[in-house]
């Protein structure tokens, strides 16, 4: 694959059936004095999208949230939502709710009247809001709970009103900032499935801000993945983990062994390893996922894989699979990730599909 | 844990000092308040209830206590009037001038009360700077004589003196709401306007009832600003216990006022923590 290619790419997630997106970030950019928080951020969500914001702490994520919610002001580019420019309105005037990292409920109000809060402040019947909040409430299963003050209830319930508190107003987007990440990892799990469900089934855009890649996979129609105020790659889950961009979004997402390397006269040569590729000569970088090595078997190499032999220096058994490390000489580890082995291994051969070694970007440090 | 020895000596020397300084004392005014003056001018200690009749029965002074409340409650009204918009502005909206500005709110509290008294003084007198400055206006002919020794006077000085009793708990409440609350409600729809009424004055009554009850508890209980500035018509029932522990020469009657109005102020500072109890949810 060439670089053009991986251009490509990018942003062949993005225009779904040439369909006008929903929400149209373009250049946004915002700094805190000299402090770059974003660089140049141009993204777009479809209707109906499940798209998460997947960075680690400190990438910017839920900085471009709270620039589309309104609580932060881009510091240059533009933030359009159909034909209305949203990035100049205040908050209070958006079609998008948040559900806040902390839930954020009023603790002063029952369950009940946090849910009705947004329709009560925009003057609806009271019949209306009544039928509308207890709809709300069934939908997150906390009926029961209506008359209870937040600080009665547990987390997880917590974490249930503030999304009923948010979708009663039928948001065109909703805006979930690591809603999750308070919850154990069981009640996370559950939620997971419970909120990807449940945005099915309402039909609205999410923008899901997290920094667990585990979550963004499970949940995502697109991951827009984010580093140090740059998007790195976006694409649906099985490209960037597939087809990842750079070397950064090789690692960040699932493991995966970079081989660096060298093309000269169409044949690639990464330590010990060679095979043929049509890529003009340079430096490369390739990332190969360690479930697509596997232990040699039999005698001849089959067409297009690449074979080596090593010595294995530490095995771990996680049940459904195994991770063995293999020192290859020339300073080459691979991992490989193979169906339980059976026992301990010493001197093994490795066979890849030189088609799974992906050619990536070099991800050069950043400030 | 620790041992009885060390708990006895933690606990020894506040127990002495709430006995000797607090207890005693009222406890011996309690007592006063059922004694009588003799002719001769001697404490009689015959157990009566005649100064709580006399309280009841003399005009002058259940009409003083209820000027002094209806005094202390306008002083309540204009601090908060004062003090919950300065806070307000201050927790949300001075961004970096905020440390600063709270200072210059703190300032006068470290000024002597008898100099900002006599300020006012100056100030308010009928060669005072206010007069002085409405002559040389042509807004007035002759000096204003209501400004000075009145019931305007003490209210006016007292509010300049206790705003700032009544700022600092509004302040702490508002400081203590968290910002996200603010963000949600706005996230939800609500204008600025209606995110004040429907969430930070909601959270910020527990701010409200202790800055309310401070300055109500203690211009109620002043005596200077009305020795200085009230006049005949703006004293208020300090200055009859003062009077009577002093010339009057008649502690039994003095001190069933005070034993009268510590009630008062008791029965007060439980009420409003249990309005404070009930308003607050963190």
């Amino acid at each position: 694959m060439t670089t053009s290619e991986i251009a490509v790419n990018m942003t062949s997630g993005s225009d779904r059936g040439g369909r006008a997106p929903l929400l149209s970030i373009r250049s946004v950019a915002k700094h805190f004095g000299k402090n770059v928080v974003l660089r140049d951020i141009s993204l777009d969500v479809a209707e109906g999208e499940f798209l998460t914001i997947l960075g680690e702490s400190g990438s910017g994520k839920t900085t471009l949230l709270r620039i589309i919610a309104g609580f932060e002001t881009a510091s240059a580019g533009e933030v359009w939502m159909g034909e209305e420019r949203l990035d100049r309105q205040p908050p209070y005037r958006r079609r998008v709710n948040t559900v806040f990292q902390h839930y954020a409920l009023f603790p002063h109000l029952t369950v009940e009247q946090n849910v009705a809060y947004g329709l009560r402040v925009a003057k609806r019947p009271e019949m209306e809001i009544a039928s509308r909040v207890s709809e709300a409430l069934e939908k997150v299963k906390m009926s029961a709970h209506a008359k209870s003050k937040p600080s009665k209830i547990s987390g997880g319930q917590q974490q249930r009103i503030a999304l009923a508190r948010a979708l009663v107003n039928r948001p065109r987007l909703l805006l979930l900032d690591e809603p999750l990440s308070a919850l154990d990892a069981n009640l996370r799990r559950q939620m997971q499935v419970e909120l990807k469900s449940l945005q099915r089934e309402v039909g609205i855009s999410f923008i899901f801000v997290t920094h667990d890649q585990e979550e963004a996979m499970v949940m995502s129609d697109r991951i827009a993945l984010l580093r140090s105020g740059e998007l790195e790659q976006v694409a649906t889950p099985r490209e960037i983990y597939g087809r990842p961009a750079t070397a950064y979004a090789a690692q960040f997402i699932g493991h995966t062994n970079l081989l660096k390397g060298e093309v000269r006269g169409g044949i690639v040569r990464c330590g010990v390893l060679t095979w043929a590729a049509e890529l003009p000569d340079g430096p490369v970088l390739f990332s190969l996922r360690p479930e697509n090595v596997r232990l040699a078997a039999g005698n001849s190499a089959s067409a297009g894989s690449v074979r080596v032999r090593g010595r294995v220096r530490h095995q771990a058994f996680h049940g459904a699979t195994e991770l063995i490390r293999v020192e290859c000489g020339d300073g080459l580890v691979l991992v490989v990730r193979t169906p339980g082995s059976g026992g301990a291994l010493n001197d093994v051969e490795l066979e890849f599909s030189a088609a799974d070694a992906v050619l990536v970007r070099e991800s050069p440090e950043r400030i | 844990m620790f041992s009885r020895a060390y708990k006895a000596a933690v606990t020894l020397p506040p127990l002495v000092w709430v006995t000797m300084f607090l207890l005693m004392p009222y406890l011996l005014m309690f007592c006063y308040s059922f004694w009588s003056v003799s002719a001769s001018q001697t404490i009689v200690h015959s157990w009566n209830l005649d100064n709580y009749g006399q309280l009841l029965r003399v005009d002058v002074y259940w009409q003083t206590l209820l000027r002094s409340m209806w005094i202390a409650a306008r002083v309540t009204v204009f601090s908060l009037v004062l003090g919950y918009p300065l806070a307000y502005f201050l927790s949300f909206y001075a961004g970096k001038k905020k440390d600063l500005l709270y200072q210059l709110v703190i300032i006068p509290l470290w000024v002597s009360y008898l100099v900002r008294a006599y300020a006012w003084k100056t100030i308010l007198g009928s060669d005072g700077v206010l007069n002085t400055l409405l002559q040389y206006m042509h807004l007035t002919k002759h000096p204003l004589e209501f400004l000075l020794y009145s019931p305007f006077a003490v209210v006016l000085t007292l509010t300049h003196i206790y705003t700032p009793f009544a700022f600092l708990p509004i302040y702490a409440a508002l400081e203590h709401i968290p910002r996200n609350l603010v963000e949600a409600s706005h996230d939800l729809g609500a204008t600025p306007g209606q995110t004040f009424w429907k969430v930070i004055l909601p959270l910020s009554i527990p701010g409200v009832v202790a800055g309310a009850t401070f300055a109500f508890v203690l211009s109620l209980g002043d005596f200077l600003a009305p020795l200085l500035l009230g006049g005949p018509s703006g004293i208020m029932i300090s200055n009859i216990v003062v009077s009577l522990f002093g010339a009057a020469y008649n502690w039994p009657l003095g001190a069933a006022i005070s034993f009268c109005m510590l009630l008062l102020v008791v029965t007060l500072l439980v009420f409003s923590e249990r309005l404070e109890k009930k308003w607050s949810f963190s």
